[in-house]
């Protein structure tokens, strides 16, 4: 193997070594050319290999993101209603979102254990500043001329919560799910540390860890499903604000 | 920590252990005999934690900044300053810092760059955003009263992007302190040594790290909202009130 990775593996000490005898175990038939930075035979015969992983990867992510932005929406309205209530939950949400992934699940292993359960808990967590800033700043944005026509037309504060306000709220709410959703991709990579499975699967593995064309083909599919979803909520976005539309033509014309 | 143990709950229980681990050295049963834990290495692998991450991040600072106080100026790029802060994050860390060990090599330069890389997006994106939304009367007056291009974005343009950068750097460095914690893929014994070394520091060790960890993250985060409050200008303040 690459001399170069030795040295300085070994220098971190018995910790480095183990890793490196760890990383080294298994053979792959690609591993005959060390140099090749992406080896086709050996993607296209395990290509299998990544379909459930990719299915986890999905599901982690999707599942955290919809109980996330359930949380984050409810705080959101309630700190709408009680003013009182916006600092601490920005707060709040604030040091979910800057305590680390990896930490997060390892603090919840004398609580959760490891599975799925600890990596949901941990990336959901993760989602609410996200979320509940975006719907904060979208009902900020809602223009007080079009609250006040509302309630010159008779409506209660409820109905200009649900008709007037979060229907003009939804650019910053969608704009939240999508950085949250992106995110939450990438960051589901980590939860093979809690047992959870996803891509990290088949990044973080004894023989894989030296072997650049499983890593690559891993992060490629999580890019590729961020990427995605990205695309599906600039869909989304687009179809749940027609009169966006009807603005911009009109300023064209 | 005797307090701790007495507390009737096991989750209690289960983090005894951890504090022990943190405050004194214990026997591990793979580096033979010799003892690991001890707040003497927590506070080393805290350190080098440190250091990587300050140096990714000034890095990270350098190239991003002026990138974006340029095109924001310029009013031009958006789409390209706007789509590296999505396509950045969309990068798994997992896999940049794996894939950059596999096919680079190991070392601090090494994970240096990779974190710096991983900085740039939220820091060039959040600046450019910062400068647009800048209010254009004070610059226009700013141009009428005679100042040069350079003048009007350095006197006027940077002071209104200041809270708009330091969001971006927020941003930031959540994501270099986590990802600095798998810096051991890269040779680099960060707190994430004793998170990813089981083996070797035991489940005591593991949830030793998270908890380092997670405090180290957020005297980043504190220590940077603090930060963010010094450098706005007074006059934005008083604007936000």
């Amino acid at each position: 193997m690459n001399s170069a990775l030795i040295a300085p593996l070994a220098a971190v000490g018995e910790v480095g070594e183990n890793f490196f005898h760890k990383r080294t175990g298994e053979t792959l038939p690609c591993q005959a050319h060390p140099n090749h930075l992406f080896c086709w035979d050996w993607a296209t015969e395990n290509i299998h290999r990544y379909g459930t992983p990719t299915l986890q990867q999905f599901e982690l992510t999707v599942i955290s993101v919809l109980i996330g932005f359930a949380l984050a929406f409810v705080l959101a309205l309630l700190a709408h209603r009680f003013h009182l209530l916006q600092w601490p939950l920005l707060a709040g949400t604030g040091i979910l979102f800057a305590i680390p992934s990896i930490a997060f699940f390892m603090l919840l292993l004398p609580i959760t254990g490891r599975g799925r359960e600890t990596a949901i808990i941990a990336l959901s967590a993760y989602t609410l500043q996200i979320i509940y800033r975006n719907v904060m700043q979208g009902l900020a944005n809602v223009p007080e001329s079009a609250k006040q026509a509302a309630r010159g037309m008779g409506l209660t504060d409820r109905q200009i919560l649900w008709k007037v306000e979060l229907p003009l709220a939804i650019p910053e709410i969608v704009g939240g799910l999508r950085i949250a959703t992106v995110s939450t991709v990438a960051i589901a990579t980590l939860a093979v540390l809690a047992h959870a499975g996803g891509l990290g699967t088949q990044i973080y593995s004894e023989a894989n860890l030296t072997f650049p064309t499983a890593i690559i083909i891993a992060g490629a599919i999580a890019m590729a499903m961020a990427l995605a979803f990205d695309a599906v909520f600039l869909t989304v976005q687009r179809l749940a604000t027609p009169w966006r539309r009807v603005e911009a033509e009109a300023e064209g014309a | 920590m005797n307090l701790l143990a007495a507390l009737p709950h096991p989750v209690f229980a289960g983090f005894t252990g951890a504090f022990e681990f943190i405050f004194s050295k214990q026997e591990s049963s793979v580096t033979g005999g010799k003892k690991v834990g001890g707040f003497e290495q927590v506070l080393e692998l805290a350190w080098t934690q440190i250091y990587v991450s300050l140096l990714a991040l000034a890095l990270a600072l350098v190239i991003a900044v002026p990138i974006g106080l340029y095109f924001g100026h310029r009013g031009a790029g958006e789409l390209l300053a706007v789509g590296i802060g999505n396509a950045g994050r969309a990068v798994p860390e997992l896999a940049l810092i794996a894939l950059i060990a596999a096919i680079i090599g190991v070392g601090i330069p090494v994970l240096t760059l990779a974190l710096a890389v991983l900085g740039i997006p939220p820091i060039l994106t959040n600046t450019f955003v910062g400068v647009r939304q800048a209010d254009r009367s004070a610059v226009t007056a700013a141009r009428g009263v005679g100042m040069t291009e350079f003048e009007i974005l350095r006197k006027v343009e940077l002071p209104m992007a200041v809270p708009g950068i330091m969001t971006g750097v927020r941003g930031s460095t959540v994501n270099i302190v986590a990802t600095a914690t798998i810096a051991p893929l890269v040779g680099v014994a960060t707190l994430g040594e004793f998170i990813l070394g089981e083996n070797v520091y035991g489940t005591n060790g593991v949830l030793a790290g998270a908890i380092c960890t997670a405090i180290l993250a957020l005297l980043f985060e504190f220590a940077l909202a603090g930060l963010q409050r010094q450098l706005t200008s007074k006059g934005l303040r008083l604007q936000a009130q």
